[in-house]
């Protein structure tokens, strides 16, 4: 057979023209939700793939197809760095049409990508990230805060020291956004019952894996309380050292961000006897266990933490609230659909019922757990004990003393 | 109370001893560096994944086959310093002809893709790995709570620090190496097999890494990434002393380690760049570095 030139024109335009024909051929228009986390460094295993295995079950648990909604998840690995962070959500939502974007830990990441979600008009539900400015000083109409935040886990953890006697700290924290927020939120606390800060040291993060020095200096501080404002693998290596140190003979040691994977990681015979605070865990009760059971599979070796749970029911509420508003709709606005979604009750496996309330903020309720002694543990990542639980309208910050600025004005 | 610099002296003192415990590992990952350079002409970026491969292999040689730490400082560098033979032998071996820039390239790569391996079967939070019973606890030095595994690994690492500059600079194996590095053909010509001379140099070099990768291993978490924050320092350590020099890159690395400890008494937020900034001064005064000969 012989191809004349004609033919292969019109056959390359006819290709050409396909793109353009087939979206009018779909029914519903494809929902995006690109999941942006740290996919290879230290907040790996606290984020990560697992956030994207819940995200996906939630989409499952719906059952997306049934319903006639075309929902995608994309991924991307942001590395903790803001700038990389927000070319990425640039070119999300203007090249890949991504529609909601989910999980983005490390607060100084998730505070850059705060305002071109703003500027996009798109959603944004975070799960990942700590810092309580992203409901207050930095707050936006298209965002919700999912899971924790500083000031809950200052209250909570850093709480409990104070009532047991803790009345003078010394802060180790990471020198960004999350680290300096979380000491300021503890700060606030612990001189509010009459406590009083007698140091802290603020080293590089990434890239330190070497806290002997300040831990030494912590020491000769003559504090009680040693209170660590990082997280994942620094927080991990903080204890272990703090260990070798003999710090936790002299000092009690106040972990103010810990997750179940960090305890994994720490092995119970250093993390034995620590509080820490999450709003989820695996072994709460019959529907956290049932869910743990249904995403264990897809992640065998990192079982979920709070924000995986976050993600999970973040993107669960989201797609009901887009099915309830028809998809075509939910696409136009991201501030019509974030508002859609505080008035729409919340509920699923992880976390029971919740509210979001007006400035972004969903109402998690505070578990402040301890770690149990190796001897104490029944099977694999049986690691906590409930101590006591805070409910989500008293965990957070008040609404008045965020000062949001959009609150009183829409 | 004696004061230093408005600094307390107990705290100073604690501060300097702590800071010779990293220059320990400086040291030891430096001079592995240095051997390496100095003997193939190649600047291997791999060395932060092989430290890393080896608190691994101790690692999993507690959990699989449950030896325990003692053996496994000897066991992990064999098997990794092995691992190091098969990568020079089929890969490495192949660039000598080529600029360094392309061995950097390569071992770069080689780095990446095999901590992406680890990173894909065990993540990023890292892996427990205990003192052993025999280094627990911790003895009260005067001014402050010295760990006795970490004045253990001072010691094993001076030991294999002094011992590997012994071996390349006093003795006959030590004579040929150097002769092989200076004129290969001549040396091959006295009927020495340059080639494998230079194979078991690298395997050296990556037993090093291993080394202090299992005296690491207790101390921070067994972790992919935990090769990271050294190999960027510890090329700074390298170039300051001057490349290729054994003795240079030893004392390099202890200096070092104190300098880094003590900024982070005065000023903690510079301690990961006060380094680079001794390196900066260091180029511009001496560009052939502190020990390094002129060529």
């Amino acid at each position: 057979m012989t191809i004349s030139r004609r033919t292969l024109l019109g056959t390359a335009t006819a290709a050409a023209a396909l793109p353009l024909v087939r979206p009018r051929a779909q029914s519903a228009p494809t929902i995006k939700i690109g999941v942006l986390n740290d996919m290879s460094g230290p907040y790996m295993n606290t984020g990560g793939p697992t956030s994207i295995v819940c995200a996906k079950q939630a989409l499952e648990d719906f059952g997306v197809s049934g319903k006639g909604l075309n929902v995608e998840v994309i991924n991307a690995d942001h590395q903790n760095k803001p700038d990389l962070a927000v070319s990425i959500a640039r070119q999300w939502f203007d090249r890949d049409g991504v529609d909601m974007l989910l999980d983005v830990p490390t607060s100084s990441v998730a505070l850059a990508v705060q305002s071109v979600v703003r500027e996009k008009n798109k959603v944004y539900l975070n799960s990942g990230a700590a810092s309580s400015d992203l409901t207050g000083k930095a707050c936006s109409p298209n965002f919700i805060h999912w899971t924790y935040d500083t000031y809950m886990l200052a209250r909570s953890t850093g709480g409990a020291m104070v009532k047991a006697g803790g009345d003078s700290w010394y802060f180790l924290t990471a020198d960004y956004a999350f680290g300096k927020q979380l000491q300021a939120d503890t700060t606030a606390l612990v001189q509010a019952s009459g406590g009083k800060v007698a140091g802290y040291s603020t080293y590089p993060f990434p890239g330190t894996s070497d806290f002997s020095s300040f831990l030494v200096q912590a020491q000769s501080s003559g504090a009680k309380v040693l209170g660590l404002c990082n997280a994942g693998a620094d927080t991990v290596n903080s204890i272990k050292q703090a260990r070798e140190f003999g710090i936790n003979q002299t000092m009690k040691v106040a972990a103010l961000l810990m997750f179940v994977t960090d305890v994994h990681a720490l092995g119970l015979d250093v993390s034995q006897g620590l509080n820490l605070t999450e709003s989820f865990y695996w072994d709460l009760n019959d529907r956290t266990r049932a869910f743990t059971d249904r995403v264990k599979p897809k992640t065998p070796n990192n079982w979920p933490n709070m924000v995986h749970a976050g993600c999970y029911s973040a993107t669960l509420h989201y797609l009901k609230t887009v099915a309830d508003m028809g998809a075509a709709e939910a696409k136009k606005s991201g501030i019509a659909t974030v508002a859609r979604m505080k008035k729409m009750p919340v509920e699923d496996d992880c976390f029971g019922k919740t509210t979001i309330r007006e400035d972004g903020r969903n109402l998690t309720n505070a578990y402040l757990f301890e770690v149990k002694k190796p001897s104490e543990s029944k099977g694999p990542w049986d690691y906590f004990k409930l101590v006591a639980t805070t409910p989500g309208d008293e965990a957070y910050r008040p609404l008045g003393e965020g000062h949001c600025e959009f609150i009183g004005k829409a | 109370m004696l004061m230093i610099f408005g600094i307390p002296g107990p705290l100073l003192f604690g501060q300097l001893l702590l800071g010779l415990i990293n220059g320990a590992f400086y040291a030891m990952l430096s001079l592995g560096l240095a051997v390496i350079f100095g003997m193939l002409n190649i600047i291997n970026f791999a060395h932060g994944a092989l430290f890393m491969m080896g608190a691994f292999a101790s690692w999993m040689l507690l959990q699989y086959a449950g030896i325990g730490y003692f053996p496994s400082l000897i066991v992990a560098p064999l098997i990794i310093g092995a691992f190091g033979v098969v990568l020079e032998r089929t890969i490495i071996s192949r660039l000598y002809h080529l600029d360094h820039l392309y061995g950097l390239l390569l071992t770069f790569g080689l780095a990446l893709v095999i901590q992406g391996l680890f990173r894909n079967y065990y993540g990023s939070s890292g892996l427990p790995y205990r003192i052993p019973d025999i280094l627990q606890g911790a003895t009260n030095v005067g001014f402050m709570y010295l760990p006795n595994y970490r004045a253990w690994v001072v010691l094993a690492a001076l030991v294999v620090c002094l011992a590997t500059w012994a071996i390349i600079e006093k003795t006959p194996l030590g004579a040929t190496l150097r002769a092989a590095t200076e004129n290969a053909p001549l040396v091959q010509a006295f009927g020495v097999n340059v080639p494998r001379v230079i194979t078991l140099t690298y395997g050296g070099g990556v037993a090093l890494a291993a080394f202090a990768g299992v005296l690491a291993a207790p101390i921070y978490s067994v972790n992919p990434n935990m090769g990271d924050n050294f190999i960027n320092t510890v090329f700074a350590v390298v170039v300051i002393g001057g490349m290729g020099s054994i003795m240079g890159s030893i004392v390099t690395g202890f200096a070092l380690g104190v300098i880094e400890g003590l900024t982070k008494v005065f000023y903690p937020q510079a301690s990961a760049t006060v380094v680079f900034l001794v390196m900066v001064i260091v180029l511009l005064t001496l560009p052939h570095g502190l020990f390094g000969r002129r060529a």
